[in-house]
């Protein structure tokens, strides 16, 4: 399979070296893949993308886009890559199809040539094609974001944070919009700090203070989450968590959605856990075994 | 169930609370209560109108119709009393960066009037159990996010205020450290402080006692997320915001 | 050329959707110019004045009939004496009080001197300065007319005359140095805040990505800011000809090429600006504190240079705006062509290719 990002040891740092932002990273992406970076804010997502779309210079290491590489032949990338930045980046004084003809222009191409790839996406927005950028909610402005940054057909997009302060239903169809690119054979790289949209990736890196924790297929990663992991529910869930703190053989207990999750690290009697809840006042008790997601492996690489 | 939402107390009574932008109808006639030590989730997709609801409760904005009394005040008469019974904590800038976390603490102190002893005690306080003993003279900025936000909410919770509105408060911050500041939430709205939050994660919205969502101005559904989840025939919350939301007609 | 004009095509629309800075681009080159024709101007009308006459006689009511006829003066007050003078002017009911001794006539006559005594309200200098050369200018015309009379042998009388500005009119010198400030503010401060706006939205992060060349960035963010500036030059000089009524001496063409030099050199120093700061305000306050302030200072439109300490005159020559003023005022009140000035394009010339050597090679192909 054809390479297209290709990141070795990369290293960048700030205010003189004392903050070091991206920690010697190194990963492959291939042609056509989806890969995420999954993260919170200050991990260094976005470091690593502007390194890779030539807009800072790394500190050490290297890395190549579609086989230039990211210092020398920044020109040539520039005329190949699709970039959205994490803060909205369409100017908002200017239209819906203002901003996309500009875009266009830029990358010197016109908005038909390439109306194919973003057709599904222009059409929703559409009926707003004369309502200036700004006036736009959150999630057309990503919509509108993603066409232009597509507009010139480039054979990888950088996405930086495309869904931050999204709504979930936009979110969604936002990752709906990234699935048909990727058929089309459009390798995307994309970052985000919600793990619930890792599932979507090919494959995902999971990224922590400038450093790769794991990289993985999100199956892959889930099925190898090493630990016993047990989905408990209480009428009362915040002393629920306290008590369970305490109890042998936890690994780690946290709040999941309307659940708390345990991690164990050898088989847990369940029924003894259920007496134990139970002589503690709890009732409503339900125990059952749970499915690890990229939030619990994420937690535990975290607590490693 | 939970030992909080026994409380029987009101402190937020909204009555057909409506703000129109000439002919835009951002909040359309809501109505709901808040009861006292409550953690309420306030949801909606972008655009639905929550956080014109939420400036209407706060005192920032005046409605056009209807009512509300937040912590036992008026918002329409008595604003300014208002402000001083609830904290308020945004997205990203409750913080000044160029400020260390002392600084930020003692500025926020000063708003509310505190004395010189009790600045100097809660500081002190705060600081300890945060566990920020080293990083108590660094500027702000350089802490990382999910420490900002948790230095953020217990700033907000300074002058004990009867209700804090937290807007997102947790975007971007790592699982574990946003877990924290829902631990801290907890802890709080067992003391008796009640919580009005609004987020795009919908785990968070079951860790709620109640659950609000608004779809074009209206709340379109509000109860307990078991429920909700009930009600919609959903396995998470957030199929039920996505039922409920996918109906919206606008988008801002 | 298809890039270039959809480019400026979106800066116009920046600038169009823009209502605050359209009214700033166009209302401020035609309130200066109307402030600074009507309501600023050093010329001194209709002095209220209070006259002491001790002699009371032919002499000296001729004397005062010849200052009160004067556009400059008004004689509001006889008074008795001097005591009452100083009380006037304490009022602020007059401004100059001319006190003839009782013996003023008689002295002429026999001495052939005399004396008359004007007091002066010096709190505001710059008008009793003015006044007092009007009413000088006043005494010496009446002593000339008297001596004519009478031929003396000896005598020598100055003849001073006003070239190009005989009126001794502000005009001449204020629509220059508007002219330059305008120009300055529109294409440094416009210019900076705008490419630093796309640095703070975040759009340069889009526009450095693109093969777009950075010199084409340059050029189409500035070449708007040159229309406009041209346009306002424009305004200007309508307004100085058809409501201050003065006319363009020079030939109108180099006005506009030499306009065009000190345009790019001011677009310069905006680019300047815009890549040594990264946000709006910081280059906002740059423009007005480094470029504005020394734009009025050292280019001799409102402080005369030639009265500065010597340092201060070395470093009014870096200021572009000093040359443009002088240039200006070569070409539209001397009505010089240019032969006469191209010293000072030379100048102007050489500050500007420096200035652009420096911001080309500083503009950054990345974000740090």
């Amino acid at each position: 399979m054809e390479i297209s990002v290709s990141v070795n040891q990369l290293l960048k740092s700030y205010t003189k070296g004392e903050k070091t932002a991206v920690n010697h990273v190194s990963f492959e992406v291939k042609k056509g893949e989806l890969f995420g970076l999954i993260g919170p804010d200050g991990a260094g997502k976005t470091s690593i993308f502007r390194m890779l779309t030539t807009l800072i210079l790394p500190d050490g290491g290297n890395a190549s886009v579609n086989g230039l590489d990211i210092v020398k032949d920044y020109g040539k990338i520039r005329m190949s890559i699709g970039y959205m930045p994490g803060k909205f980046s369409l100017y908002p004084d200017l239209t819906v199809e203002e901003n996309l003809g500009f875009f266009a222009t830029l990358f010197n191409t016109r908005v038909n040539e390439n109306y194919h790839l973003i057709k599904d996406i222009y059409e929703q927005l559409a009926p707003f094609k004369n309502r200036r950028a700004g006036k736009l909610s959150g999630g057309m402005k990503q919509k509108l974001a993603l066409c232009c940054a597509l507009i010139h057909n480039p054979p990888v997009i950088f996405l930086d944070e495309p869904t931050t302060g999204v709504d979930p239903v936009s979110r969604r169809e936002f990752w709906e919009m990234l699935k048909r690119l990727k058929d089309q054979g459009i390798t995307i790289v994309v970052s985000t700090p919600y793990m619930d949209e890792a599932t979507l990736c090919d494959r995902i890196a999971l990224i922590q203070e400038g450093q790769i924790l794991s990289i993985n297929t999100p199956k892959n990663m889930v099925s190898h989450y090493p630990d016993q992991l047990f989905a408990i529910k209480a009428d009362n869930m915040y002393h629920l968590l306290k008590i369970m703190k305490t109890y042998k053989n936890v690994l780690n207990i946290y709040a999941f959605g309307e659940y708390a999750h345990a991690s164990f690290r050898e088989d847990m009697d369940t029924n003894e856990l259920y007496r134990y809840l139970e002589e503690k006042g709890f009732r409503d008790i339900l125990i059952i075994p749970a499915k690890p997601t990229i939030e619990d492996c994420f937690i535990k690489l975290l607590n490693n | 169930m939970d030992t909080r939402a026994l409380n029987n107390e009101k402190v937020i009574v909204v009555d057909k609370l409506t703000k129109r932008f000439g002919d835009f109808v951002a909040t359309d006639a809501i109505s709901f209560d808040v009861y006292k030590g409550e953690i309420f989730g306030f949801l909606g997709a972008n655009g639905a109108g929550k956080t014109t609801a939420m400036k209407m409760l706060c005192g920032l904005l005046t409605p056009s119709s209807g009512t509300a009394v937040v912590a036992g005040f008026d918002i329409h008469k008595q604003a300014q009393e208002l402000k001083w019974n609830i904290g308020y904590m945004g997205q990203k800038f409750s913080l000044y960066d160029d400020l260390t976390i002392i600084e930020n603490i003692r500025y926020y102190a000063g708003i509310y009037n505190l004395s010189n002893q009790q600045i100097s005690d809660k500081s002190e306080g705060l600081i300890t159990r945060l566990g920020l003993q080293k990083e108590a003279k660094k500027l702000v900025g350089q802490l990382p996010t999910g420490w900002k936000q948790k230095v953020a909410f217990s700033v907000a919770l300074l002058h004990e205020p009867r209700i804090v509105f937290l807007d997102e408060p947790t975007g971007g911050v790592d699982p574990i450290t946003r877990r924290q500041f829902w631990d801290m939430i907890y802890e709080s709205a067992e003391k008796g402080t009640t919580i009005f939050i609004t987020t795009h994660y919908m785990d968070e919205a079951e860790y709620c006692d109640r659950v609000s969502i608004m779809v074009d101005g209206k709340i379109e559904a509000l109860d307990k997320p078991a429920e909700l989840r009930r009600l919609y025939e959903a396995e998470s919350m957030d199929e039920v915001f996505y039922q409920l939301a996918r109906r919206a007609k606008r988008s801002e | 050329m298809r890039q270039f004009i959809t480019f400026v095509k979106k800066e116009f629309a920046h600038i169009l959707r823009d209502k605050k800075t359209l009214l700033i681009l166009f209302g401020m080159p035609i309130s200066q110019i109307l402030i600074f024709g009507f309501a600023l101007t050093n010329e001194v009308k209709n002095v209220k004045i209070a006259i002491v006459d001790r002699a009371r006689d032919e002499q000296s009511r001729r004397l005062i009939s010849k200052i009160d006829a004067s556009k400059y003066f008004e004689v509001k007050k006889i008074l008795g004496n001097a005591v009452q003078v100083d009380n006037e002017l304490k009022k602020g009911t007059i401004k100059m009080a001319v006190i003839f001794p009782a013996n003023f006539s008689s002295d002429l006559a026999h001495y052939n001197t005399s004396q008359v005594q004007i007091v002066l309200d010096g709190s505001d200098p710059n008008t009793a300065n003015t006044i007092k050369n009007y009413i000088t200018a006043i005494v010496t015309d009446h002593q000339r007319q008297q001596q004519s009379n009478v031929p003396a042998l000896y005598q020598i009388i100055p003849e001073v005359r006003m070239l190009y500005n005989p009126q001794l009119l502000d005009a001449p010198n204020f629509v220059p140095g508007v002219m330059a400030l305008v120009l300055m503010l529109v294409c440094v401060m416009m210019t900076a805040v705008s490419i630093v706006k796309e640095k703070e939205m975040g759009n340069m992060e889009i526009l450095l990505v693109s093969p777009i060349k950075p010199g084409m960035v340059i050029l189409t963010k500035t070449f708007p800011y040159l229309v406009l500036s041209l346009v306002n030059l424009t305004i200007i000089l309508l307004l100085s000809i058809f409501v201050l009524k003065l006319p363009v001496n020079g030939s109108l063409v180099l006005l506009f090429a030499e306009s065009i030099l000190f345009i790019i050199t001011c677009l310069t120093l905006g680019i300047f600006i815009s890549v040594k700061t990264s946000s709006q305000e910081v280059a906002m306050l740059i423009s007005l504190m480094g470029m504005l302030i020394p734009t009025i200072l050292f280019s001799g439109f409102m402080f005369p240079i030639e009265n500065m300490p010597y340092p201060l005159q070395m470093i009014s020559n870096i200021i572009p705006s000093k040359w443009y003023y002088i240039i200006v005022k070569s070409i539209m009140i001397k009505g010089l062509g240019f032969s006469a000035i191209w010293k000072e394009t030379l100048v102007l010339a050489t500050i500007t290719s420096v200035l652009l050597a420096v911001s080309l090679k500083s503009f950054k192909i990345r974000l740090e």
